[in-house]
Formats: structure tokens, C-alpha cells, sequence
């Protein structure tokens, strides 16, 4: 180890070995994505929705720059660009936004559900969307046979960072679920998974007769589930602060669990569905046993690759605890700074608990610090968004960029070796390269 | 309100900081919220840039506006003074900032640093990408020349005779089409003719650069898109000619070396004759007949999609069905363009109304940007990327000019490439039953993949087939359904699926201008007749 040198430790305490991590705040330039960016997965997610954002032509250049989405002939989402009139009061943006939204829906009659997004600039302006989709909603009951649930969320920089735009859409989703009759139980499982994930999720539950089981958000935005008093909630992902707290007033059990990546992840993660549905440990241990041994037996290809070596997480996607977590407990990762974009206590204690002592916790950012840190300490891998990759790349680090990571099925049993895969990559790689 | 799809152009601080990032001692402040850092990707993923483009953003919150952004902009600017040092400053606002009117610009050149600063207004929601640059650059140039600028009515500067004519290359930015290959190939042209290059501009420049402009003989605007208005107040200022031609193609390229033999009295006759491209003779040699009125349809930016007209028509045999543009600044040199072949220009941003105009004149090759890329995917056309924007795979590693008689040579291969092989062509017109060749075969040079991409179904993975995703069909002519009778239809599947489009199309036009209801073998071949090829 390198060291971390002077200047670090100057505005760094990196909390004492041994003891729960000290978070450090840091403030300066972040080079995250904004919440606009979820809309990339979540239109894949959900099949009969469109995505309208209302902002400027950097919201639509993000969302066509972001992913390299450009695949979608024609995408299930677009931008409502303001222009100089809207601004200029010479256009009414509510009758604009309504000429656009027409215009859309006749265009696109596959359409169950429209989002309309709220950006950076639309919330300078006080654009007010909830408004203006309450108000589409009822100009659509009246239209016979196509008929559009018009919802709004905000996906702006402002507010929202990156993955917390799937926050803010499943929360506005939240107010559409049926109420479930007093003391029925459910299980709502949230957040994005892949179509096949969800299905051996269900597969276990089934096998451990958890149920009825939720997956939010779904395929078909019309078929939503019930929610109760009798609904337990397991979150998929660590970022839904909003939703949690409007599931809560609804009356539902937040089950407090760690984020089900890797093998500890995935037991603990179902062990807290477990426990609210009180299956015995005798049942639960048959259930998982198989699927745990032998993810731990794929895992051991890359954990030889990975074992001993250091790693430095940018503030990002929100994964990076979890993840950290994992690399640390089931990989043999040497933790050297997990940044974070914030700190959701709530979602996070059963995470931290499991988090090595003395790990240098940054929440926050100030990205010309984090990457002098990163060269002093040169990390074997470093997790990063796609603007700083290949500049570290071309220090000589190995990345690993962290979009992959909200793409690609690496939840549960059967993914935990992907995941692992996915960091062993880079590395595999270098040791390959001999130019 | 403006619905968009994709956007050809990103907005105007994408320009700055196209500016800022081709430059050297250059650093670029902007004033915006957190989101907005998803540009610096475009920098080093399109280009696989190795440092990060040198812009800090102020990137505000929320909480932030409750109290002092203004505060904020100049912590920020101070912190990247003393950070990076820069020989100059840019400061400008992207679309939300130029909401909260913190007038950051002017704030930023309050602050009394000791280097020069240029505020910059962007006017986020009336320009776009192109205009940003183009107005960063005038900014930079002038804020480093004012100084310099000579009284009105003086005479222009004389060059030291014996002295080889100097000119300064100017337009070449990061996220340029081939900037980087085009300045070398360009520098190599000039030498060759016995001029030396002063300077090039933006791309490599430092601020005492730039202040070395007015040593050069005369401008190359390059690229107009980003260096007219640069040029045109040199013009104006120093009375420093422009060489407007753009040299790509055989004759664009001889044009450029006539316009700067004229203005130096350099003979350039010998460079002339120097058979320096092989482009006219691999066009003339007979394989390339199969390439005569290839029906082409070119859509980019004005610099690349003009050339690129004047190359179709006059150099490769090719027929342009269509022209046109996103620039809107530049869009009276492409409809005049477009005249020249007889066609109207089409200018537009909406993506959508360019996928229609391809669907809708079906030809056999489109030149674009990234966008037509995608257009030509869906509906089976081949392609090839002649502009900006575009993908990763369109910055190549290899020395691939679009500028200079190697730039000819590459365009040569480029786009020709997509297309069918001259005797492949022909030997599927005689078997045209040929089972190991039809529509779902790709051509025999490239990957199998081509044909699979030509089938709708591809573009929206896994998902109900909307109704615009499906292809191109005709419009029902006017007055009763066009039907096809079987065997008409049987002899229609005879022909080349490549050509099939066109024949399908011309004989339900020569029928329902006749008022032919049901299509039988002997309209087809009426229709053939009518149409020629």
C-alpha cells in the first residue's frame, strides 16, 4: 500500500481500526448522473409505460448520451424541451405540455401509462407536473378505448441522484396501489430486478411459502398490487428512501435486511422475509442450502482473483455499500475508501453492521480530492462513473465503471458469481494485456 | 415545448466545452447542477480521451437555491484558480443555471483574477451544441486579439518576401469528425505546396497560441460550423483572407488548392497533376459500374453533408435523392447545395421527420450522422457515417482523414463498402431464385448480422411490435386498394431483394397513376419499362 498521503489525512479522518465506520462528509463538484438516468432501465422494466421528460435539451442529451441507448428505434421515452417562448411567458407551458402529451398518446396507442418527469429546469420554474398530470388523467377518462394513467415524478439534479429517480417513480406509484382488506398478508418486493431474478426469487419464496408475493415496479403498470397493513416490504436496492416512507404510511412493515448480493446478502435477505412469516430455521435452511452451496462453489473462480486486493468506490449508484460489503466478506477485498452519494440510515444499518471496522466511509463529494486520493492510494480497482474511467485507466488504474452494475442481474443466489465476474474482469484483462 | 426523440446536437455548453477540451491552458467553468457532469463521458468514452475535458461544474443542489449560488459559483471559480492553474478562464451557465439570472460570467470576471476570464452566454434554450462552440471560440479569439486589432484603414501585413505563405488552420475541435486525422492530412497538403502552418485552432491551442494568429497569411475555415464566425471577423479586423473551400473529395480538394494558389500566387499545378487520390480511378475502373446512379441519401452536418453531395454526384456516378441538415445556421448553403441537384433540402432536428424522408425515398445508401445510422439499421439500408454526432466505433484507431486526397481514398472505401459487390449484384439479378442467396443472406463481405438488423423486430428487444416500428409500408393510392395479383407477386419475389423495395414501389405508383386496381405480371413489367432500372 502506497499510503495515503499527507493531504489526505489532513481533511480525512479515517476513524480508528476496529471501531463502527466514521463517515466523512465531503462537499464539492459531483460527477454523478442524475435521477433522469433511471429512466434508462425503468422503461425496459415496464413495458406499457413512456417516460416524458419535461426539461431542456441537456435532460434529452443525457438520457441518449448516459447509456449508449440509441438501440430503441423509436424509445419509450422523449423529452418536452423548453424553449425561450415557454420561458418568455409567451407560451403557456400547461397548454404546451398538453399539445405534446396529445400529440404523443396518438402516436403511441400502446401506451397504458405515462410519466411525466420533472427536471432541473421544470422545478426552477416551478412547473407544477402532479397538476398537470391530474388534470391529463382526467382529460383520458373521457376518451373511450385508450384510456392513460398520466403520472409525475422528478427525476431532476436537484433533488435526485442517479438511482434515486427510481425512488421517485416507484413513490409516485405508491398512491395507485389498491388498499389490501385489513390483515391480509403480502410480501412487496421493490425495486427493478431482471425478469429472471424475479422469477428465482418467487421460486425460493414458493419454496418457503412466503406469499402472495409483489414484485414493484412490474411489467404492467395496470396490474398493481395490494397494500396493506398485513404487507411486509423487502427493498431490492438500497435507494428507496421516498417510497419506504410513503409504504410506512400506508401501513406497511419495512423488513430491515441486508441487500440480497452475494451469498450472506441473499440469506439475510430472505431470512428477514423468513422470520416475519415465522419459518422455522429447520425449513429454511433446506430451502437454501442447495442454491447457497452452490454459488459459493461459482464464486470461488473469482474470489482467487479477487482475494487481497484493494479497491476504492466513488460515490455512484448507491450500491457501493452493499457492494463493498460483499467484495469485503465473501471475495477477501481490501476496502480502501467507500464513497457514497448519501447516507440512508435506515436502509443501511444492517449493512454497516457487516462492514469491515475502521473502513474509510465518504459520503458526499468533492471529485478533484476523491481522485487525489485515488492516485496516492492506487487501488487495484476503482469503481467510477463513465466520464472518469478512462482517465484513471490511463494512470494505469483498473475501473470498473458502476452503470454496469444497475444494468446487468446481479442479485440472489444464482448472480453472485456474476457479480463477482464483474470485478474480476478488469483485472482478468490487465493481467492478459501485454501491450 | 419541443418533443424530442434524439438529438442531433447537444446544447450549447456541450460547444464550451467541446472549446475548452481541445484547447491547452484552458479551463472551463459551468455553472450547473449535478447532473449535468454525464458530458465529461462524451469526452473520454466517444473519444476514449485520456484526460478528463478540463470543465468543473458548480453542480447546486436544492438546499443550494434557498441560499447562495452566486457564493457557491465563486468558491468555485477560485478553487479551480488555484487548483488547475489556467492561462485562461471560460465561464458560462448550462440550461438551469441560466435560470437563477446569478449572471455567472460577469460574477466570475469580478473577481479580479490575474488571468484572463471570457464569460460566455449560452443561451440554453434558443441555441444548441454547434452555435456554442462557434461563439466560445469567437469569444476566446477575441478576447486574446482586441488588443492587437490594427486602426481601421491601415493596410493589411506584407509578407517578408522569400518568406513561405503562412495560414492558420482553424474549426478543428474534441467530438469533431475526424478533426484530429483532417489537421494532419491538411498540414501534409499545404507543405506539399510550399505553405507552413501557423497554427491550428482550437484543437491544440494555447492561449499564446491563439495570440499568434495575426502571423498568418490567410485562414483555412475547416469546419464553418465552428470557425465562420472567427473567421469572418479576422476578416474584418486583421483583413486576413479566408480559404473557405472545404477540401474533401478529388475536386472540393483540388478547388482548396486552386483558392490558396490564387491568394499566394503559389503554382499549384504540379499538385494538381500529382494523381495524389486514387479515388478517380477506382471509380472509373469497371467494377465500379454497379455503383452508377446508386440512389443516395445524405443527411449531417452542412460541412460533411455538402461534400459529401458534391462527392456522390461528381465523383462516385451516384444519384443524391436527398440532402439536408440539422445546423440551422449553415442551412442556406445546403439548400443551395441541394438545388444544384435538383431536390429540396431537407432542415430539420427532428429525427423523426428524417427517418420518414428516408423511409419515403428508399435508397440504396444513406450518408449521415449516428442518427441515420440507427435509421438505416431499421429499415435495411446500408450506411455510412460521414459527420457528427457520432459513435465509439466511428473514432478509429487507425489514420482515417475525410480531408486531403487520403481523405478521398478513405471516403472511396467507406462508402463503398456497405454496398453490394458490383458482380455479386449481377449474378443475383440472373439467379434471382438463387437458394443460398436471398433477402434474409447478407452480402458476402460483411458479418451475417446485416440481415437480421434489417428486420424491425430487432430494435425494440422483446416488445409488442408498435405500430411505428413495423416497416415502411405503401400508402394506399387514392381511389381504391392497390392489390397484387399471385403471380405478379410471385415474379415480384424474383427480383433482388435489394432492389425489391424500389420495383414494389415504382409499379403501385405506375398503377394507381393509372388507375390500376389489381397489379398483374404485365403491369410490373409496364412499370419496369416505365421506370428504367
Amino acid at each position: 500500500m502506497s499510503g495515503s498521503g499527507a493531504a489526505v489525512g489532513a481533511h480525512l479522518d479515517q476513524g480508528l481500526p476496529g471501531t463502527a465506520p466514521v463517515v466523512l462528509r465531503e462537499r464539492g463538484q459531483c460527477e454523478v448522473f442524475c435521477g433522469l438516468s433511471s429512466i434508462v432501465w425503468l422503461h425496459r422494466k415496464m413495458h406499457d409505460a413512456f417516460f416524458l421528460v419535461v426539461g431542456s435539451r441537456t435532460c434529452a442529451h443525457l438520457l441518449q448520451s448516459a447509456a449508449g441507448v440509441m438501440i430503441f428505434a423509436e424509445p419509450r421515452f422523449a423529452t418536452a424541451i423548453l424553449q425561450e417562448r415557454d420561458l418568455a411567458g409567451m407560451a403557456d407551458c400547461m397548454e404546451e405540455l398538453d399539445g405534446v402529451v396529445t400529440r404523443l398518446l396518438a402516436r403511441r396507442g400502446d401506451i397504458r401509462t405515462l410519466f411525466l418527469v420533472g427536471s432541473c429546469p421544470s422545478e426552477v420554474i416551478k412547473l407544477d407536473l402532479h397538476k398537470a398530470a391530474e388534470r391529463l388523467t382526467r382529460a383520458q377518462a373521457g376518451v373511450e378505448g385508450h384510456q392513460v394513467k398520466v403520472l409525475a415524478f422528478s427525476g431532476s439534479g436537484l433533488e435526485t441522484t442517479f438511482t434515486q429517480g427510481e425512488d421517485q417513480c416507484v413513490a409516485a406509484l405508491v398512491p395507485e396501489l389498491p388498499r389490501a382488506p385489513v390483515g391480509e398478508r403480502n410480501l412487496l418486493v421493490v425495486g427493478t430486478l431482471a425478469d429472471v431474478v424475479q422469477d428465482q426469487f418467487g421460486r425460493l419464496f414458493d419454496a418457503l411459502d412466503i406469499g402472495p408475493v409483489h414484485f414493484l415496479p412490474g411489467t404492467d403498470t395496470r396490474a398493481f398490487p395490494p397494500l396493506g397493513d398485513g404487507t411486509s416490504v423487502l427493498f431490492a436496492q438500497p435507494f428507496f428512501n421516498e417510497t419506504a416512507g410513503l409504504l410506512a404510511a400506508r401501513g406497511a412493515r419495512l423488513l430491515s435486511a441486508p441487500f440480497p448480493f452475494g451469498v450472506e446478502g441473499t440469506l439475510g435477505w430472505l431470512a428477514a422475509a423468513a422470520r416475519a412469516w415465522g419459518v422455522s430455521d429447520a425449513r429454511f435452511d433446506a430451502v437454501t442450502a442447495a442454491p447457497a452451496a452452490r454459488a459459493q462453489r461459482a464464486l470461488i473462480r473469482y474470489t482467487e482473483v479477487l482475494a487481497g486486493r484493494r479497491i476504492t468506490f466513488l460515490p455512484d449508484s448507491q450500491l457501493e455499500i452493499p457492494l463493498a460489503r460483499f467484495l469485503a466478506r465473501e471475495c477477501g477485498m481490501a476496502l480502501v475508501e467507500v464513497g457514497t452519494p448519501y447516507l440512508d440510515r435506515r436502509a443501511m444499518q444492517p449493512e454497516l453492521d457487516l462492514l469491515p471496522a475502521g473502513v474509510r466511509l465518504v459520503e458526499g463529494q468533492d471529485v478533484d480530492r476523491q481522485l487525489e486520493r485515488i492516485a496516492a492510494d492506487r487501488p487495484d480497482l476503482t469503481v467510477c462513473g463513465l466520464g472518469l474511467a478512462n482517465p484513471l485507466e490511463a494512470l494505469g488504474l483498473r475501473t470498473k465503471w458502476s452503470i454496469e452494475l444497475v444494468f446487468t442481474p446481479i442479485h440472489g443466489f444464482e448472480q453472485a458469481a456474476d457479480l463477482a465476474e464483474l470485478f474480476a474482469r478488469p483485472l482478468i484483462r490487465s493481467a492478459r494485456l501485454k501491450v | 415545448m419541443q418533443l424530442t426523440v434524439w438529438t442531433y446536437e447537444g446544447p450549447p455548453h456541450i460547444g464550451a466545452m467541446r472549446i475548452a477540451a481541445s484547447m491547452r491552458g484552458v479551463h472551463c467553468v459551468l455553472h450547473a447542477p449535478q447532473g449535468d457532469t454525464y458530458a465529461d463521458l462524451l469526452f473520454t468514452m466517444i473519444e476514449r480521451s485520456e484526460r478528463r475535458p478540463p470543465v468543473t461544474y458548480t453542480t447546486f443542489k436544492a438546499r443550494d437555491l434557498g441560499t447562495d449560488t452566486a457564493e457557491l459559483l465563486k468558491t468555485c471559480v477560485q478553487g479551480v484558480h488555484e487548483r488547475f492553474r489556467p492561462d485562461l478562464l471560460l465561464v458560462g451557465e448550462a440550461c438551469t443555471a441560466e435560470l437563477l439570472q446569478d449572471q455567472a460570467g460577469t460574477l466570475a470576471k469580478s473577481m479580479g483574477l490575474p488571468i484572463p476570464v471570457v464569460p460566455l452566454e449560452l443561451s440554453a434554450y434558443s441555441r444548441q451544441e454547434n452555435w456554442g462552440a462557434s461563439e466560445t471560440f469567437y469569444q476566446v479569439v477575441r478576447r486574446l486579439l482586441h488588443a492587437q486589432v490594427p486602426q481601421p484603414g491601415s493596410p493589411p501585413r506584407e509578407r517578408v518576401s522569400g518568406q513561405r505563405p503562412k495560414a492558420n488552420l482553424l474549426g478543428p475541435t474534441a467530438l469533431g469528425f475526424r478533426c484530429r486525422d483532417d489537421v494532419t492530412e491538411v498540414t501534409r497538403l499545404l507543405n506539399a505546396i510550399g505553405v507552413d502552418v501557423n497554427l491550428v485552432a482550437p484543437l491544440g491551442a494555447s492561449p499564446a497560441d491563439i495570440a499568434r494568429i495575426p502571423e498568418a497569411d490567410f485562414n483555412c475555415c475547416l469546419y464553418p460550423e465552428v470557425a465562420l464566425s472567427v473567421c469572418s471577423w479576422l476578416e474584418r479586423m486583421f483583413k486576413q483572407p479566408t480559404v473557405k473551400t472545404i477540401p474533401i473529395g478529388v475536386g472540393a480538394t483540388q478547388d482548396f488548392l486552386r483558392e490558396i494558389g490564387a491568394l499566394t500566387g503559389i503554382d499549384v499545378t504540379a499538385a494538381l497533376a500529382a494523381q495524389a487520390s486514387r479515388l478517380p480511378w477506382y471509380s472509373r475502373s469497371v467494377d465500379s459500374t454497379y455503383l452508377t446512379g446508386k440512389r443516395v441519401y445524405i443527411f449531417a452536418d452542412a460541412t460533411h453533408a455538402i461534400a459529401a453531395a458534391r462527392i456522390c454526384a461528381e465523383e462516385l456516378g451516384f444519384q443524391v435523392v436527398g440532402l439536408g441538415t440539422y445546423g440551422r445556421e449553415l442551412a442556406r448553403d445546403v439548400r443551395a447545395a441541394a438545388e444544384r441537384y435538383g431536390i429540396e433540402a431537407l432542415i430539420t432536428d427532428d429525427y423523426l421527420e428524417v427517418e420518414a424522408q428516408v423511409a419515403e425515398l428508399h435508397p440504396e445508401l444513406v450518408l449521415g450522422t449516428q442518427m441515420e445510422r440507427h435509421i438505416a439499421k431499421r429499415l435495411g439500408i446500408p450506411c455510412a457515417v460521414i459527420g457528427a454526432p457520432f459513435h465509439v466505433q466511428d473514432c478509429p484507431a487507425r489514420y482515417a482523414p475525410q480531408m486531403g486526397f487520403e481523405g478521398t481514398n478513405v471516403i472511396f472505401d467507406t462508402w463503398v463498402h456497405p454496398l453490394m459487390m458490383g458482380l455479386e449484384e449481377h449474378l443475383l439479378t440472373m439467379f434471382r431464385g438463387d437458394f443460398e442467396f436471398h433477402d434474409a443472406a447478407a452480402p458476402s463481405h460483411l458479418p451475417t448480422q446485416a440481415t437480421t438488423t434489417a428486420q424491425p423486430a430487432q430494435t425494440e428487444m422483446a416488445q409488442p411490435q408498435t405500430p411505428q416500428a413495423s416497416a415502411p409500408s405503401v400508402t394506399p393510392a387514392p381511389g381504391g386498394p392497390l392489390a397484387w395479383a399471385l403471380d405478379a407477386e410471385r415474379e415480384l419475389k424474383k427480383i433482388p431483394f435489394f432492389v425489391r423495395g424500389k420495383a414494389r414501389r415504382n409499379t403501385e405508383l405506375f398503377a394507381a397513376e393509372r388507375g390500376i386496381q389489381m397489379i398483374t405480371v404485365e403491369t410490373l413489367y409496364d412499370a419496369k419499362a416505365h421506370f428504367g432500372r
